[in-house]
């Protein structure tokens, strides 16, 4: 019954870094990940900062190169290996693939009108004739996106972090795309603008079929928005499943921290919850076996020479880690 | 309980090419020794702006009104804030009784000079220091705040190290002067939740150790819930709500409060649609009459909303509002 709209196998994404002793050397950004996002998804995508979530957005658009494993995008339309895609297929998977930067102070250049911010992927893309085509296009995505024509006239200077939000959607969304990723920077925005973004988003991927990759540091926005839940540690995927399942029952003890992390709004359960100690390791300097090994609680001698691969256990709640099944009820409690 | 530091009647316009825009309005508030407050709001309330009042550092196009009164209380008597003015008198609110910490870590580190120099710097600034006296205090400091190996950090660039060790080694360089005062500017909110876990355990933990007063500014009020004893809510510039953080949290009685809690999204409650405080912030050069939530108040009650100021109202013991629903509406 559902499509993949995006499947990818051992995918990785290495940069060349530095002029080492040895000459230059390969920083593992993503590493031997695999993905499926189904048509019409809301996927979410966590992980601490430095993990590979950006850069795993980046190559699913082709934003930066592939280089190891296999990528590909089916729409029903076409049918794309992203790992060869150049030309004229490259640039028409340029408007099915589009980026929201999720950053209420991004730049939007001051010297256009939020009307021209807009329409430029069009011009630049060359989707449109007239200027009435143009502007028809533009009214419509900014209505769905709730600005108004008044907004349109305006600069963006003049606007609030949440009407920034919406223009970048807008810029994002004019060009008619099928696949959005948003990438959450650091610095999350307040939560009523968050609420009010998410909002937008679900009611965009149910109006307009688009399929979003949603990247976030805050595990509790993605339960609410994602139908999907990944979780990325040091360029791997650490857990993958549906997202009801993983708020039941994680099963990557990393996962499991993420969630104890979050502060709760119980003044009264304060400091309860178990701290991840230290900090995510140099994507440099990975340590071998396990990635999580140097934080992880239950880490035995096997997680410190043997890498755990990712598992499908058939039900459709895929993990990493040797000892998923002894610990699954320590981690579910 | 002794005040350590009141706020009264502030009020701060910046002088701007468009007019003059209200940044903070008639906001009064006391914290004492050893107590910490929480500052909720959205981006553009006037947070940052109150916080850096109080170390009398707002940019040159500040006004302040002649009602605002600071008054910091020290060993040596109370001081009045905002009547310090040459670098020596300010000293006391800079880095002396008045430390802080910023959102953004970097910018409070000069790139070309090793953190070990700037919090010697620092010392010696403040205190009668000799330079190895300094260098053991900041080592120490490195120490405390969890930074493994600090002697060998302390002769590190801010840019060598990774962002939840460099809030560290800020927070380790504004506690080194042992401030009466700390102000926290969103600290946590450019770190990974697991890294801010960290860093709110750390805080906890200094608050005991050194007995200080926390202002803890964040928009995040789960991290409010964590750390704060007493919050207070701001909405363009004015404290719409304040009291402890429980009665607050629990039976919050402003409806920005409410609709601030209700935007949350929550995990024990999946379903729970996220309900966003409706319409936009406005500009802050179209600052709205009477109340100046009524633009976005799902329970604005009329007129009165529009036309009239409410004022504080005591609800129950320290807990006090403003809005027109708590208070009497006179006939
Ligand atoms: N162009 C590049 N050249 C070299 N290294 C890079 C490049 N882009 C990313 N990296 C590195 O790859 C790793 C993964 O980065 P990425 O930006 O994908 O992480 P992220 O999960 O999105 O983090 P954040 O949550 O901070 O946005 C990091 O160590 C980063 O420094
Ligand atoms: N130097 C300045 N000149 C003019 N306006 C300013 C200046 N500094 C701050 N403001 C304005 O004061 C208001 C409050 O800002 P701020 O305290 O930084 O908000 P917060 O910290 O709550 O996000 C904002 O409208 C901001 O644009
Ligand atoms: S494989 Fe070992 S170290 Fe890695 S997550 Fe599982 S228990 Fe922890
Ligand atoms: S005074 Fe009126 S408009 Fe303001 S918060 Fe109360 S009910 Fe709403
Ligand atoms: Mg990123
Ligand atoms: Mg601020």
């Amino acid at each position: 019954m559902s499509e993949t709209l995006i499947k990818a196998r051992d995918l990785s994404v290495g940069f060349k870094i530095g002029s080492g002793f040895f000459g230059k050397s390969i920083l593992k950004a993503v590493d031997h990940v695999d993905i499926d996002i189904e048509k019409g998804s809301f996927f979410g995508l966590v992980g601490e900062s430095g993990s590979g979530k950006t850069t795993l957005g980046r190559a699913l658009l082709k934003a930066v190169p592939i280089t190891g494993g296999t990528a590909h995008y089916a729409d029903g339309e076409v049918d794309y290996d992203l790992t060869t895609l150049a030309g004229p297929e490259l640039k028409d998977y340029r408007k099915r693939a589009q980026l929201i930067f999720q950053d209420p102070y991004a730049a939007l250049s001051p010297r256009m009108t939020v009307r021209d911010i807009i329409a430029e992927p069009l011009e630049v893309m060359g989707l449109t004739k007239t200027r009435e085509e143009t502007d028809a296009r533009v009214r419509e995505i900014a209505a769905k996106c709730r600005l108004n024509l008044e907004h349109l006239r305006r600069f963006p200077h003049a606007f609030s972090g949440g009407q920034r939000q919406r223009i970048s959607i807008a810029r994002a969304l004019v060009s008619g795309p099928k696949f959005v990723v948003a990438d959450e920077s650091v610095a999350a925005l307040d939560v009523s603008i968050q609420a009010d973004v998410l909002n937008l988003l679900k009611e965009l991927q149910r109006d307009l079929k688009i399929t979003f990759l949603f990247i976030s540091h805050d595990l509790s926005v993605v339960a609410h928005t994602c139908d999907h839940l990944a979780v990325m540690y040091l360029g791997r995927l650490v857990e993958s499943a549906p997202t009801r399942e993983v708020f039941k029952a994680p099963r990557h003890p990393y996962t499991k921290a993420l969630f104890s992390a979050i502060p709760s709004l119980d003044p009264d359960d304060r400091g309860s919850a178990q701290k991840l100690e230290g900090e995510i390791p140099s994507p440099t300097n990975q340590p071998p076996g396990c990635k999580f090994h140097t934080r992880c609680p239950f880490v035995v001698d096997r997680c410190k020479v043997e890498e755990p691969v990712l598992e499908h256990p058939g039900d459709g709640h895929e993990v990493a880690c040797h000892r998923w099944r002894e610990l699954a009820d320590t981690l579910a409690a | 309980m002794s005040a350590l530091i009141e706020v009264k009647n502030l009020t701060l316009k910046f002088r701007t090419d468009e007019g003059l825009v209200t940044a903070v309005d008639d906001v009064s508030f006391t914290i004492d020794k050893g107590q910490v407050m929480g500052l909720v709001g959205e981006s553009g309330s006037g947070k940052s702006v109150t916080a850096k009042a109080l170390m009398h550092l707002n940019a040159k196009n500040a006004v302040y009104s002649p009602e605002s009164k600071i008054t910091l209380h020290t060993e040596n008597g109370p001081v009045d804030v905002l009547s310090l003015k040459t670098a020596r008198e300010l000293k006391v609110v800079r880095g002396g009784a008045i430390s802080m910490i910023f959102q953004e870590p970097m910018a409070s580190f000069a790139p070309a000079i090793t953190i070990g120099d700037q919090m010697v710097e620092q010392l010696q600034l403040h205190g009668d220091l000799s330079k190895a006296k300094a260098k053991a205090i900041s080592v120490e400091m490195l120490d405390r705040v969890g930074i493994s190996d600090p002697a060998r950090r302390f002769d590190q660039y801010a840019f060598e190290l990774s962002g939840g060790m460099r809030q560290r080694a800020m927070i380790a360089m504004a506690l080194s002067t042992k401030p009466k005062l700390l102000i926290a500017d969103e600290p946590t909110t450019a770190l990974d939740v697991t890294i801010q876990a960290q860093v709110i355990d750390l805080m906890k933990d200094l608050v005991t150790e050194f007995h200080m007063g926390i202002i803890f500014i964040t928009h995040d009020l789960g991290v409010i819930a964590q750390t704060a004893d007493k919050v207070a809510v701001k909405y363009l510039g004015r404290i719409v709500e304040e009291g402890p953080v429980r009665e607050v949290i629990r039976n919050p009685k402003h409806p920005y409060t409410q609709g601030l809690l209700a935007a949350l999204p929550k995990l024990d409650d999946l379903d729970a649609p996220l309900t966003p405080v409706a319409g936009d912030i406005p500009s802050p050069l179209e600052r709205p009459s009477g109340c100046v939530f009524h633009t976005r108040c799902p329970k604005i009650i009329g007129d009165v909303c529009k036309s009239k100021l409410p004022h504080d109202t005591q609800v129950d013991g320290s807990h006090r509002v403003a809005c027109h629903l708590h208070t009497e509406v006179p006939a």
